[in-house]
C-alpha cells in the first residue's frame, strides 16, 4: 500500500471531470449516458478509496459502491429503453432535437 | 269587466303566434289572423266603453273608475311595490277605443297597402306587439307599469320604423327615434324615481286622489328655486315631450316617416305620439299642484305648435307635412292641458278639450295618413311635385282626404272644429296672448293642410303618359270611408259628458266669439291656399324667392337637426367623448398593455435561460457550485 | 494478495494512465462504438484499482455488472441506434469551450481542496473477508444491509419490467 491516497483521488477526479466535459459537449444521448457512467464510476472509486484509507475497519463505502453499481445498472437499463423508444419515434437521439414540448 | 284582460292578451298572443311562426304562415293568413285578432279586440274595447260609460254615476255625478285587475308584480319594500293591472277611467277607456279603432283600420288597410311586401308576417306581428304595448300603456294602474309599456311602445316603434331594414335611411330613422325618445325617457325615469321616492307610491289612484297633501307634505324640499315635486313632474313631462315630439325633442318624428305609411298613421300620428299628452292628463291632478310646470307645458306646446306649423308650410314631402302637422296638433293638446286647472269644470275646460282633440285628431290624422298612403301607393312617390290633379283618378281618396283637411282646419261641422274650438276657448280664457298665438297657428294649420290638398288633387292636370294613377283597392278605401264617417260625426259626441277634469258631466257649449274668429281665420287661410295652389302658377315660387332666407330656414326645419348634429358630433363626441376615448385607449388600456408588453418583453428575453437543454443546466449548476466553492476557499484563506 | 511495492507502483501507474487516457478518449472520440470500448477499458481498469485496494469482491462486481452487463447494453443500443462507422456530432466550439472551462475549473478547484486538506494518517489494516461482506449484505443488525439489499433487488426487477415496457414495440 505504498500508493498514497491522494493519487487515487486525483485519478477519480480526472475521470469525473472527463465525464462532465463529455456530458456538456456531446449531443448524442448515448454519449451523455456514457459520460454519466464515467462520473458514477469516479464516485465509486472515491467511496472505495475513502473507505479503504480512512476507515479501514469498516466497509460502508464498499457496500455503498456495490449498491451504486446496482442502481447504475438499473438506471442505464431504463435510460437505454427510453432512448431506443425515442429513436423509434424520431429516428434520432440527439438531445438538441428533443424540443417538441419546449415552450 | 274581467274580459278587459283579453284586450291586452289577444294582441300579445297574436304577436307571439305571428312572430314565432313567421314565414311558416302564408302572408294572407297572417294578415287575416292579425286583423281578426284586432277585430275581437276592438269589439271588446267598444263593449268596455259601452258598459263603462253607461254605468250609473255616483252621488257626485262622477263615473266611478274601476280596477278589474291588479296584482303585485315586484315588491321592493313594505310600501313600495310595482303592480301590473288594468285601470279603467274615462280617459283610459276613451284611449282604448281610439287605439283599437285606429289599429283595426290600419290592420285592414295594410292588407292592401303592404300586399306582396317581404316580411308581411313580421309586419303584422309588430303591429300586434305595438297594439298590445299601447293598450297596456293606457290601462296602466301605476306609473311604473306605464313606464314599462312606454318602453315597449318605443321598441315596437323602432321595429316598425326600421321595417324596411335594407334601406339605410330607415335604419338611421329608427335609431334616431329610439335614441331621442330613450334620452327623453331617461328624464321620465328619473322623474318617476324622484316622485315615488317622495310620495312612496307609484299608484295613479293614490297619487291623484289627494295630490296636494302628498306633494306638499312629502316633497317640500327645494332644488334650484323649484320644489322637488316640480322637478320630478318637469322630468316626467320631458319623457312625455320626447314621445310626443315636443320641441326640441321633435327631431325624430319627421324622420320616422321612413316606416311604412300605415305605421305612420297608427304610431306616429294617432296613438303613440299622444302618449305624452295622455301621461300629462293621467297625472293632471298632480300637475295642478305645480302651476309652474303647467306654464312650462303651455310654453313648450305653443312654441312647438308654431314652429311645426311654419315648417309644415314649406315641406314638399307629403308625409313630412303630415308629420309636422301632427307635431303641431299634439302641441295644441299640450297647450290645452297647460292652461287647464282642476279647480272647477270651467277652468278645467282645457283638460276636456285636450282629450277631445286627442280623440278627433287620432281619427282624422289617421285618415290623412292612410289617404296619403293611398296616394303614395298610386304615384309611387312622396314628393308633391310628382302629384297634382289626382282628384279625377282617386275620387274616394279625394273626398275622404278633403273631409280630413276640413276637419283639421277647423271647419264645422267636422270633428276638428269642435275640439279645436274648445282648445282655443280654454287658451283664450287663460291668456289672451297665447289665445291669439294659437289662433294664428290654427290659421297656419288650415293653410298648410290646404296647400297639401290643392297640390295633391288640383294644381295641374297630370299628363299620365306612362302611368295612370288608380284608386286603391277596397281593403284600403274601406278604412278611409269609415274614418271619414267618424270624422264627420265625432264632433257631435257629447264628449264633455264623458270626459272632464273632475269626472262630472260638462256640457259643451260653443263660444261663438272664439269659434267665429277661428272659422274666419281658417276660411281666409284656405282661400289663400286656394289662390296660391289651385291652378299651376308661379306665385308660390315667387313668394318663396321673396322670402328666401325664411323659406330656406323653414325648409331645413330651422336647422334644429343641424344643431343637434353639431352638439352631438362636435361638442359631445368631439370635446368630451373623444378625449375620454383617447384617455381610455392610451392611458388606461395603455397601462394594461404596458404591463403585458413589459412581461412579454422580459419573458422573451429570459426564456432562453429555460432552454430545456439539460447540458446547459448542468453547466450552470457546475459553474455555480464551483463559484461557491471558490468563494468558500477564498474566505477560509 | 501482497505485491511488491515496485510492482504495485508499476501497476498503479499503468492503470492510472489507461484510466486517464481512456476517459478522455471516451468523451472526445467521434465514433460512439469506440467511446463504448474506451469506457470498457476505463471500467476494467477501475476494477483493477479495486483489486489494488484489496476490494476483490467490489472489483469482481465491477467487472461482472459494469463491464459485463451494462456495457453489453450500451453496445447493443449503439448498434440499434446508429449505423456502423457513423460519427456523432459534437456540439459547437462554444459548447466545447464551455465544457472545457467547466472541467478545468472543476479539476483546479477540487485539486486545490484535495492538496490543501490535511488527511489523517491511519494505520492500514487487512480488509474484511468476503464472508463479512456476505453477512453485512443480508444481516439485519447495525451496519448490515438487508433492507437496502432487498430494495435494490426489487428496484432491479422493476427496472427490468420497466425497460421491457418502454422499449417494446407497440
Amino acid at each position: 500500500m505504498e500508493i498514497p491516497m491522494i493519487y487515487y483521488i486525483v485519478l477519480s477526479l480526472v475521470m469525473f471531470f472527463a465525464g462532465v466535459y463529455g456530458f456538456i459537449t456531446r449531443k448524442n444521448m448515448l454519449m451523455m449516458l456514457i459520460s454519466i457512467e464515467l462520473m458514477l464510476n469516479a464516485v465509486d472509486i472515491n467511496f472505495a478509496v475513502f473507505n479503504r484509507f480512512l476507515f479501514p475497519e469498516q466497509m460502508e463505502g464498499m457496500i455503498f459502491s456495490i449498491f451504486a453499481i446496482a442502481i447504475a445498472a438499473a438506471e442505464t437499463a431504463i435510460a437505454i429503453a427510453i432512448i431506443i423508444n425515442i429513436y423509434r419515434h424520431i429516428r434520432n437521439i440527439d438531445a438538441d432535437n428533443l424540443d417538441d414540448m419546449k415552450y | 269587466m274581467e274580459y278587459t284582460l283579453f284586450i291586452l292578451v289577444l294582441p300579445l298572443a297574436m304577436f307571439l303566434l305571428l312572430g314565432l311562426l313567421d314565414s311558416k304562415l302564408k302572408p294572407r293568413v297572417a294578415g287575416i289572423l292579425g286583423t281578426l285578432g284586432m277585430t275581437v279586440c276592438t269589439a271588446l274595447a267598444y263593449l268596455t266603453a259601452f258598459q263603462f260609460f253607461t254605468q250609473p254615476r255616483n252621488a257626485e255625478g262622477i263615473i266611478p273608475s274601476q280596477v278589474p285587475y291588479n296584482f303585485e308584480w315586484l315588491r321592493f319594500t313594505e310600501n313600495l311595490h310595482i303592480d301590473l293591472g288594468i285601470y279603467l277611467d274615462p280617459i283610459s277607456v276613451m284611449m282604448l277605443v281610439v287605439i283599437t279603432t285606429v289599429s283595426l283600420m290600419v290592420h285592414i288597410y295594410s292588407l292592401g297597402y303592404m300586399h306582396g311586401e317581404k316580411g308581411f308576417q313580421r309586419y303584422y306581428a309588430f303591429l300586434s306587439l305595438f297594439s298590445m304595448s299601447m293598450l297596456g300603456l293606457v290601462v296602466a294602474t301605476n306609473i311604473f307599469q306605464m313606464y314599462i309599456f312606454w318602453e315597449l311602445v318605443g321598441v315596437s316603434s323602432y321595429l316598425l320604423i326600421g321595417f324596411y331594414y335594407t334601406k339605410p335611411a330607415a335604419i338611421a330613422a329608427s335609431k334616431k327615434a329610439f335614441i331621442v325618445t330613450r334620452f327623453a325617457d331617461l328624464g321620465f325615469l328619473i322623474g318617476i324615481l324622484i316622485l315615488s321616492f317622495f310620495t312612496k307610491t307609484f299608484d295613479f289612484v293614490t297619487l291623484t286622489t289627494n295630490p296636494t297633501a302628498i306633494i306638499t307634505e312629502s316633497a317640500g324640499a327645494t332644488f334650484l328655486g323649484c320644489s322637488v315635486a316640480s322637478w320630478a313632474l318637469a322630468l316626467i313631462f320631458m319623457g312625455g315631450a320626447g314621445k310626443s315630439a315636443m320641441f326640441p325633442l321633435h327631431i325624430w318624428l319627421p324622420d320616422a316617416m321612413e316606416g311604412p305609411t300605415p305605421v305612420s298613421a297608427l304610431i306616429h300620428a294617432a296613438t303613440m305620439v299622444v302618449a305624452g299628452v295622455y301621461l300629462v292628463a293621467r297625472l293632471f291632478p298632480v300637475y295642478c299642484v305645480t302651476p309652474e310646470v303647467l306654464d312650462l307645458i303651455t310654453t313648450v306646446g305653443a312654441v312647438t305648435a308654431l314652429y311645426a306649423a311654419i315648417v309644415a308650410c314649406v315641406q314638399t314631402d307629403i308625409k313630412r307635412v303630415l308629420a309636422f302637422s301632427t307635431i303641431s296638433q299634439i302641441a295644441f293638446m299640450m297647450v290645452a292641458l297647460g292652461v287647464a286647472s282642476d279647480t272647477d269644470l270651467h277652468t278645467g275646460l282645457g283638460y276636456m278639450a285636450s282629450m277631445f282633440h286627442l280623440f278627433t285628431h287620432a281619427m282624422f290624422k289617421a285618415l290623412l295618413f292612410l289617404g296619403a298612403g293611398a296616394i303614395i301607393h298610386a304615384v309611387h312617390s312622396n314628393e308633391m311635385s310628382e302629384m297634382g290633379g289626382l282628384r279625377k283618378y282617386m275620387p274616394i281618396t279625394h273626398i275622404t282626404f278633403l273631409i280630413a283637411c276640413l276637419a283639421i282646419a277647423g271647419i264645422p261641422p267636422f270633428s276638428g272644429f269642435f275640439s279645436k274650438d274648445e282648445i282655443l276657448t280654454a287658451v283664450m280664457e287663460k291668456s289672451t296672448f297665447w289665445g291669439i298665438w294659437m289662433t294664428a297657428v290654427a290659421g297656419l294649420t288650415a293653410f298648410y293642410m290646404f296647400r297639401l290638398y290643392f297640390r295633391i288633387f288640383w294644381w295641374k292636370d297630370t299628363d299620365c303618359s306612362h302611368h295612370t294613377p288608380h284608386e286603391a283597392p277596397a281593403t284600403m278605401t274601406m278604412p278611409l270611408i269609415f274614418l271619414a264617417l267618424v270624422t264627420c260625426v265625432a264632433g257631435f259626441i257629447p264628449f264633455g259628458e264623458l270626459v272632464s277634469v273632475n269626472g262630472q258631466p260638462y256640457h259643451i257649449h260653443l263660444n261663438w266669439s272664439v269659434a267665429a274668429t277661428s272659422i274666419i281665420v281658417a276660411v281666409c287661410a284656405i282661400a289663400l291656399a286656394a289662390w296660391l295652389y289651385m291652378k299651376e302658377n308661379k306665385k308660390p315660387t315667387a313668394m318663396a324667392n321673396a322670402t328666401r332666407t325664411l323659406h330656406t330656414a323653414a325648409y331645413r326645419r330651422f336647422y334644429i337637426d343641424e344643431i343637434y348634429l353639431f352638439v352631438t358630433h362636435k361638442i359631445i363626441f368631439g370635446l368630451i367623448c373623444r378625449p375620454i376615448a383617447w384617455f381610455d385607449r392610451h392611458i388606461i388600456d395603455g397601462t394594461m398593455d404596458m404591463f403585458a408588453h413589459v412581461t412579454q418583453w422580459t419573458s422573451a428575453r429570459i426564456k432562453g435561460l429555460q432552454s430545456g437543454s439539460i447540458q446547459g443546466y448542468v453547466w450552470i449548476l457546475l459553474i455555480g457550485t464551483l463559484l461557491i466553492a471558490t468563494i468558500t476557499i477564498c474566505c477560509c484563506l | 494478495m501482497e505485491l511488491l511495492p515496485l510492482a504495485q507502483q508499476v501497476i498503479f501507474y499503468l492503470l492510472a494512465i489507461v484510466i486517464v487516457v481512456c476517459s478522455i478518449l471516451a468523451v472526445t472520440t467521434r465514433r460512439i462504438l469506440r467511446a463504448a470500448t474506451y469506457l470498457l477499458f476505463v471500467l476494467l481498469s477501475t476494477a483493477g484499482i479495486y483489486f489494488m485496494l484489496e476490494y476483490t469482491f467490489l472489483g469482481s462486481v465491477q467487472i461482472a455488472v459494469y463491464a459485463g452487463g451494462i456495457l453489453v447494453l450500451f453496445v447493443f443500443s449503439i448498434l440499434l441506434t446508429s449505423k456502423p462507422g457513423e460519427s456523432t456530432d459534437e456540439k459547437g466550439i462554444k459548447h466545447r469551450i464551455m465544457g472545457l472551462i467547466a472541467a478545468i475549473a472543476g479539476v483546479a478547484v477540487c485539486s486545490y481542496a484535495l492538496f490543501t486538506y490535511k488527511w489523517p494518517e491511519i494505520a492500514m489494516r487487512d480488509v474484511q473477508s468476503i464472508n463479512d461482506i456476505g453477512h453485512a449484505l443480508i444481516g439485519m443488525e447495525k451496519f448490515q444491509y438487508l433492507l437496502p439489499f432487498e430494495a435494490v433487488s426489487v428496484l432491479l426487477l422493476a427496472c427490468i419490467i420497466g425497460a421491457i415496457m418502454i422499449a417494446r414495440k407497440r
